[in-house]
């Protein structure tokens, strides 16, 4: 095993960037993407339900089905990294939208009433009140999200960019186990700290929630 | 089969509409995979499940060995599964028996994990209120904890069942059967039709057993629980979330 790594150090660093990427750009693309579109969810009840449903299918479907029927909705070869990018967002999406909708209800309440009676306009009100409010539920979905993405991105290995999962498909077609043990390895190790990595941004923004007993 | 075109780019759906590929006696027609793909996932999920459910369900009861749960559940969702796939595959050799593994492996977490959530969900005052009435303890388990708690025990089997079928799917890689044969052979021979029709299959398979496990879930859930389900309002089952959102969540991340 560390023979392994010795001789290809390079390699396995460049699979791990390039995983970290395919990983993280899909969960800041989709939370984007999810904040409107929770908020529209709440502020139009009509749409709450299909947003959840499309949702639900959506998530449903298997990765390497969804990242190969990409190409033919936006047009480009199935070796694009574009595919796993966008295949994730979507994943992403489909997880956090929901999330992002109930969090804002949730906090629905006393406290959003006493900040409209104190003059707050509806987007003050979002920004000042109701998502810092949510905060700890929607990064909750966050970390769910972000880890679901790191395990999913090796699959990518069969449509050309997969990130660690090109040590899977490597050392299955060697017959090697170090580069796959390697690859678990590191693709678990990766999705732990980026899950530590979002509490403690959780614990700087939402300094509140460590006060007193419920945390 | 014969609809191959020079880029096969310009006919997406030939392979998905060629009778030819929908006979039944082909033995790599689309009914046949669509079989295996069915057989195989069913099997690892039973299998997981006889495993997983009564570990859950003895954790959950006694509350002890939670961190068990609660680890196995994190452990799980961050594994890559693909990676499992391959190394019980290359260390074990091509066969099918260590896909199958792989698959029952993947499924154990979220089935127990759950399982043992939903038993620690369920009202208290409920259980005591079973134990003043003079029951045993599989008593409560079986007649008060696992009635109430259903809905979220099915929830974990219908993480399992995506995980499963999706990794099915990937398997293919190994030489595995199923649907994903479509997807990896037409990658292989650049047949992009081919891999569409997999997609598509894939696709409409995990969505219909996904309906098919919710159906299930509405007939065998006690009225009752349902109706008080449905009782509390949009707004406290948000409430319920807040306290532990990744559990009740039904879109839970396991894949």
């Amino acid at each position: 095993m560390i023979t392994y790594l010795q001789n290809n150090y390079p390699e396995v660093l460049s699979d791990l960037v390039e995983h970290l990427w395919l990983a993280l750009i899909p969960v800041v693309v989709g939370a984007a993407l999810s904040l409107p579109l929770g908020y529209l969810a709440v502020r139009v009840p009509s749409l709450y339900q299909p947003v959840v449903n499309v949702g639900a299918v959506l998530y449903s479907i298997p990765s390497l089905a969804l990242f190969l029927m990409i190409p033919v909705i936006i047009g480009v070869g199935y070796l694009s990294p574009l595919n796993v990018l966008i295949g994730l967002s979507l994943y992403t999406l489909a997880l956090l939208a929901r999330t992002v909708a109930d969090a804002l209800i949730s906090v629905q309440g006393e406290t959003t009433q006493a900040a409209r009676a104190l003059g707050y306009r509806p987007l003050r009100q979002l920004f000042g009140v109701e998502l810092p409010m949510a905060a700890p539920v929607i990064f909750a979905g966050l970390r769910v999200a972000t880890v679901a993405n790191i395990s999913l991105v090796s699959v990518g290995a069969l449509v050309g960019s997969g990130g660690l999962g090109n040590l899977f498909t490597g050392g299955f077609q060697l017959g090697f186990v170090e580069p796959i043990i390697i690859g678990i390895v590191l693709s678990m190790l990766l999705a732990g700290l980026c899950d530590v990595g979002l509490v403690l941004l959780q614990r700087r923004l939402t300094p509140w929630t460590r006060v007193g007993g419920r945390a | 089969m014969s609809l191959v075109s020079p880029t096969p780019m310009l006919n997406y759906f030939g392979y998905l509409f060629d009778g030819a590929n929908w006979h039944l006696s082909g033995d790599s027609s689309i009914p046949e995979r669509l079989a295996q793909h069915i057989g195989y996932t069913l099997a690892a999920l039973a299998i997981a499940a006889l495993i997983a459910l009564p570990v859950g369900l003895l954790i959950g009861h006694t509350n002890r060995g939670a961190f068990i749960a609660i680890g196995l559940g994190n452990l799980g969702r961050s594994l890559p599964t693909f990676g499992l796939v391959l190394l019980l595959v290359t260390y074990l050799g091509v066969y099918i028996w260590p896909v199958l593994l792989a698959l029952i492996v993947l499924a154990i977490p979220p089935i127990l994990a759950q399982t043992y959530a939903a038993i620690r969900s369920v009202d208290p005052a409920a259980v005591d209120a079973a134990v003043g009435m003079g029951m045993r303890p599989l008593q409560v388990l079986f007649q008060a904890e696992v009635p109430m708690a259903l809905p979220l025990i099915i929830g974990g089997l219908r993480n399992a069942l995506l995980q499963v079928t999706a990794t099915a799917t990937i398997a293919a890689y190994a030489s595995f059967g199923g649907l994903g044969r479509l997807l990896i052979d037409g990658l292989n021979r650049n047949q992009y039709d081919q891999v569409l029709a997999g997609a598509i299959l894939v696709a409409a398979l995990a969505i219909a057993l996904d309906y098919i496990s919710a159906f299930i879930e509405r007939v065998v859930v006690s009225p009752g629980v349902r109706e008080r389900g449905s009782r509390r309002s949009r707004r406290s089952r948000s409430a319920v979330r807040t306290q532990s959102p990744t559990e009740e969540s039904p879109v839970s991340a396991s894949r």
